[in-house]
């Protein structure tokens, strides 16, 4: 095991442990689903979910939930000296990058096997959609993990870190949420899923999250010097 | 620096401004289905792809500050993304008048190239208020660096997730390989667009050359106040400067 894979291991276990303890993020980002998906069926009026309409309700509140827990992703680093200590540690700095990305990675899975099938017993009639449904939220949440990953740690240490995540996010994950609604709207349709075009949102989604990936983990080098 | 040749580029750019606008205005043959609110296509066009441009190249000088940490390069790289906001402006108003009159709505969703425009200049709206909530000078300069080749990285991306989801209903103009455009339109066209990328490297280097000069200013204000010469009200230079990058030779 190299130094750098046991500092990544290292820090993963750290975050993890430290949020079974506190619970400060994610236990907030369900509550928040659940409540989303309450407010819809009052917003839309309507009692079962189908089609693109399904997947515009979940990836909205997927994407809303997820924000939240990208705002306090760094958080216990600033406020507690986690950069610091991580500075002084003989470990290659985009190590931070890959765990933080990690963590937000299991956090947003941990979120999905709660929130999905919470979302399927409330709104869908049709259940055979979920299971082809997994690739396309694992990549997703690997571009959430990636991205969020990098502006987070960009706007922790500014002023207006609770506006700045959201502000910036948003626009970036656009191309993101094109495909993942793309990929999964016909996989919800009322007369069972179909696959129309699953391969190249797919593909979109990969080359997306592996362009972002890449571009973190060059540039999250600058973000911690000081 | 910046202000050598200043003069003589603006001299050409009007020259082929004006040139282009000539051309477009009284040579180049009506659109046979679009008649002449078709002529907006040779400002708005050019104007998009020199402002996407603008937005990749601020990109580029974003890589450029992190390699050789030279302040000049930040401040390129925030000059070209103030300038292609600028130019975007101008992008979404003229498509706008276009689609009033060539569809009869102001916006139409189903047009890709537009709707991932928008989101571009969206993002790119962003860049303000971001730089404006770092405090520190030298993070500023290197998150905003972060920011423009994040950014830059996501402009080709975007316009393919866009276009993937949307039907292609509308005129792709350059879209049908061969004689898709007549070699008259096609010449007013490049004409225009370098007309426009000459517009855009002349405000550049004029709003460089100006916050070289306020940089200047101030530090001799400051020469003058350590001799006892002046004082000043404003000792840090206005607030609303600092977001702009610190061009003062160090």
């Amino acid at each position: 095991m190299t130094p750098s894979l046991q500092a990544l291991g290292a820090i993963v276990a750290k975050d993890l442990r430290t949020e079974l303890r506190t619970m400060r993020s994610l236990p907030a980002m369900i509550l928040f689903a659940v409540t989303t998906f309450i407010i819809f069926r009052f917003g839309l009026d309507r009692t079962a979910l189908s089609g693109s309409l399904a997947s515009g309700v979940v990836w909205t509140t997927l994407l809303f939930a997820a924000v939240l827990g990208i705002n306090r992703i760094f958080l216990p680093e600033r406020e507690e000296g986690g950069f610091d200590a991580f500075r002084l540690a003989p470990v290659d700095r985009p190590v931070l990058f890959v765990a933080k990305a990690t963590v937000l990675f299991l956090y947003l899975v941990v979120l999905e096997v709660i929130v999905v099938p919470v979302f399927a017993v409330f709104f869908l009639n049709d259940w055979s959609g979920l299971v082809p449904l997994i690739p396309v939220l694992l990549l997703t949440n690997l571009g959430f993990a990636a991205l969020g990953t990098l502006i987070s740690s960009m706007a922790v240490n500014s002023r207006a870190r609770d506006l700045l995540v959201p502000l910036l996010l948003l626009p970036l994950v656009v191309p993101l949420m094109i495909a993942a609604t793309g990929a999964t709207s016909p996989l919800l349709d009322s007369g069972g899923p179909s696959f129309d075009k699953f391969g190249t949102w797919l593909l979109v989604l990969g080359l997306y999250d592996g362009v972002f990936c890449l571009v973190g983990y060059a540039v999250f080098d600058f973000l911690l010097e000081d | 620096m910046s202000g050598r040749g200043l003069k003589q580029l603006s001299i050409l750019t009007t020259l082929v401004m004006l040139a282009g606008l000539l051309l477009v205005f009284f040579w180049v043959p009506m659109d046979d289905v679009e008649g002449f609110r078709q002529k907006v296509f040779y400002i708005h066009v050019p104007l998009a792809i020199v402002a996407l441009v603008g937005f990749m190249a601020g990109g580029v000088e974003g890589f450029r500050h992190l390699r050789t940490n030279d302040r000049r390069h930040d401040a390129n790289s925030y000059v070209f993304i103030h300038m292609s906001v600028i130019f975007g402006v101008a992008v979404l108003i003229t498509g706008m008048l276009w689609a009033k009159a060539s569809w009869g709505h102001y916006w139409v969703w189903d047009e890709p190239t537009l709707v991932s425009f928008l989101i571009v200049f969206l993002l790119y709206c962003t860049y303000y208020p971001f730089r404006y909530a770092i405090e520190d000078r030298d993070r500023q300069a290197r998150y905003a660096s972060v920011f423009a080749i994040t950014a830059g990285a996501f402009v080709p991306l975007n316009f393919m997730a866009v276009r993937m989801a949307e039907s292609l209903i509308h005129p792709r103009v350059f879209a049908t390989s061969e004689g898709g455009l007549p070699g008259s339109m096609m010449f007013t066209f490049l004409v225009m667009l370098v007309a426009v990328g000459l517009l855009w490297i002349t405000l550049v280097k004029l709003e460089l050359l100006g916050k070289q000069t306020s940089g200047q200013v101030s530090k001799l204000r400051r020469a003058l106040e350590a001799e006892g010469f002046a004082t000043s009200a404003d000792p840090e230079g206005t607030v609303g400067r600092r977001i702009a990058p610190n061009l003062e030779s160090r």
